[in-house]
């Protein structure tokens, strides 16, 4: 039952309730963070402190790798790009993963916070996959003197990028917020089960034309600790960034959708 | 203090330059519309205030 | 569902959108491929397969948003969601309508443009082989998409954006073997993970489909 309250407040709350409307008392843990007042109040109270700690992360990673780390010997002064590249490449990855799990959620427990946080998601994703594009280009120029190869990954991230600009103009052309957010949903999972089999199509089309060794871009492999240690700060930069901007935008969405609902029952009164 | 980047200068200064340029937009963006979304909210609570 | 795939076939034909359009516009890309990269027949053989692939595949995204959107518009699918015929049955019949109006005739018409772009001997064989497996997944992805977008006004610019991407996979491995075919390669990986694909995609993408119309049509 617990559950059932929860999603009942939070619905009552975003639709159409006043600032009397008591909220009854609920049972703490993850889930009552459905609720939006709660939601609302514990990104407040957390926010501060992400946009600080994201901020240092990213400065430290990315003066570090930037000023202090020294060039590889074969990629020569190039190799800074990656405290950019991989953790923004991580990013957009990760931000579709977790819209895909908002979703999951909005669909099995009807969240409304879920849906909003799916939504909020799409535009910080796109972002992050342009910089990993962007990056992946200009790295790409002097390695392997063109700005555009058709390597697997970058093809991958490419579709990628289509995909999030699919699902984001879905959101904006359907007028309800309950179908839009269903809708987005199945697209969102549909959406991963293709990104998944276009990213071992692309890896076999690309193999099959031309032997892809000289473009590979296994970097894993020849990271050397020296770079390691400024990457995982510039990689807990992003992570970071991206919560308190996904928590933000959610906050957002939210007071968006009360003002619409407000708004609705004026005219209605 | 700038560290020599040799011939590569151009690509890594673009890669630092345009990703810290779309990360800086899409935070001014997000804090404008938040900001934008809180006014209005306010602006309707406050007009549904003196009824209650 | 027999009534049903009647039904959607004498409207497409009586209508006369159906086998005429999808043709025509997949005769037009063809013939405009030549002015756009030059008329030397080693080139156009070179990327006919991929040319064709992509012209059918073009074609049958024209058509797909009519394939629910006159429905959606009289009421004939509340008529279908309310009857006793799976809403998943439902669609899998329409996007065989679909197939049968479009991807059909595309695939029988693929060699004719293939003596267009000089497409090499042992291409057409293969050509043929990959549209016929390859177009159904597309009719069902189709299906899906225009399912997404049914109650989006001019929602058509919207599914292209949409259905796209998810074409990526069988465009993929099925102008790849149109491709191998044509250089006179083996083609059976290909050929497999196409197979594979369509199958997987006739099998599930309808539950999705009929998911996203119960969404648009509550």
């Amino acid at each position: 039952m617990p559950i059932e309250r929860t999603r009942a407040t939070a619905y009552i709350w975003l639709m159409s309730m006043t600032d009397e409307t008591p909220i009854p008392k609920r049972p703490s843990g993850f889930w009552s963070y459905a609720n939006p007042v709660k939601f609302l109040a514990f990104s407040a109270r957390v926010l501060p402190v992400l946009w600080w700690l994201s901020g240092i992360c990213l400065i430290v990673g990315l003066v570090w790798g930037f000023f202090f780390t020294p060039d590889d010997f074969r990629q020569g002064s190039t190799v800074k790009i990656i405290y950019l590249h991989v953790p923004s490449a991580l990013m957009a990855i990760n931000a579709w993963f977790m819209m895909l799990v908002a979703s999951l959620i909005w669909i099995v427990r009807r969240h409304h916070v879920s849906a909003l946080a799916a939504k909020a998601a799409a535009p910080v994703g796109v972002v992050m996959t342009l910089m990993a594009l962007f990056t992946g280009a200009v790295w790409g120029q002097p390695m392997w003197g063109t700005w555009w190869a058709w390597d697997p990954r970058l093809t991958s991230f490419l579709i990628l990028f289509l995909f999030y600009l699919g699902y984001i103009a879905l959101w904006e052309a359907i007028e309800d917020p309950d179908t839009a957010a269903d809708l987005t949903s199945v697209l969102c999972l549909v959406g991963s089960v293709f990104a998944v089999l276009s990213r071992y199509a692309v890896n076999f089309w690309n193999q099959g034309l031309h032997q892809g060794a000289s473009l590979s871009l296994d970097k894993e492999e020849n990271v050397a600790d020296v770079f390691y240690v400024p990457l995982l700060v510039c990689i807990a930069g992003f992570v970071l960034i991206f919560i308190a901007l996904v928590l933000y935008r959610t906050g957002t969405e939210i007071r968006l959708r009360r003002t619409r609902a407000l708004l609705a029952r004026e005219t209605r009164a | 203090m700038m560290p020599d980047l040799g011939k590569y200068a151009e690509a890594v200064l673009s890669a630092y330059g345009v990703s810290l340029l779309l990360l800086v937009l899409l935070i001014v963006w997000t804090l404008r519309q938040g900001r934008r979304a809180r006014r209005a909210l306010q602006e309707v609570e406050r007009r549904r205030a003196p009824d209650a | 569902m027999k009534a049903l795939l009647r039904r959607d076939l004498i409207l497409a034909i009586r209508a006369g959108g159906g086998f005429g359009l999808g043709l025509a516009f997949f005769l037009i890309v063809t013939v405009l491929v030549p002015f756009g990269v030059g008329p030397q027949s080693e080139l156009l053989s070179r990327i006919a397969p991929g040319i064709l692939w992509l012209g059918a595949l073009l074609a049958c995204l024209l058509s797909l948003d009519r394939l629910l959107a006159l429905d959606w518009e009289d009421g004939t699918l509340d008529l279908l969601a309310t009857s006793p015929l799976p809403l998943e049955a439902a669609l899998s019949i329409k996007a065989l309508a679909h197939w049968i109006t479009t991807g059909l005739p595309l695939v029988l018409a693929a060699p004719l443009f293939g003596v267009l772009l000089s497409l090499p001997g042992p291409g057409y064989l293969w050509l043929v082989i990959s549209l016929a497996l390859g177009t159904p997944a597309l009719s069902v992805i189709g299906t899906f998409g225009a399912a997404l977008t049914v109650g989006v006004k001019r929602g058509g610019l919207l599914m292209s954006l949409l259905v796209l991407p998810l074409y990526v996979p069988t465009l993929i491995f099925g102008a790849e073997v149109a491709r191998r075919g044509a250089d006179g390669l083996q083609t059976t990986t290909p050929l497999l993970m196409l197979a594979g694909i369509t199958a997987g995609v006739i099998a599930i993408m309808p539950f999705a489909s009929a998911a996203a119309l119960r969404v648009n049509l509550r």
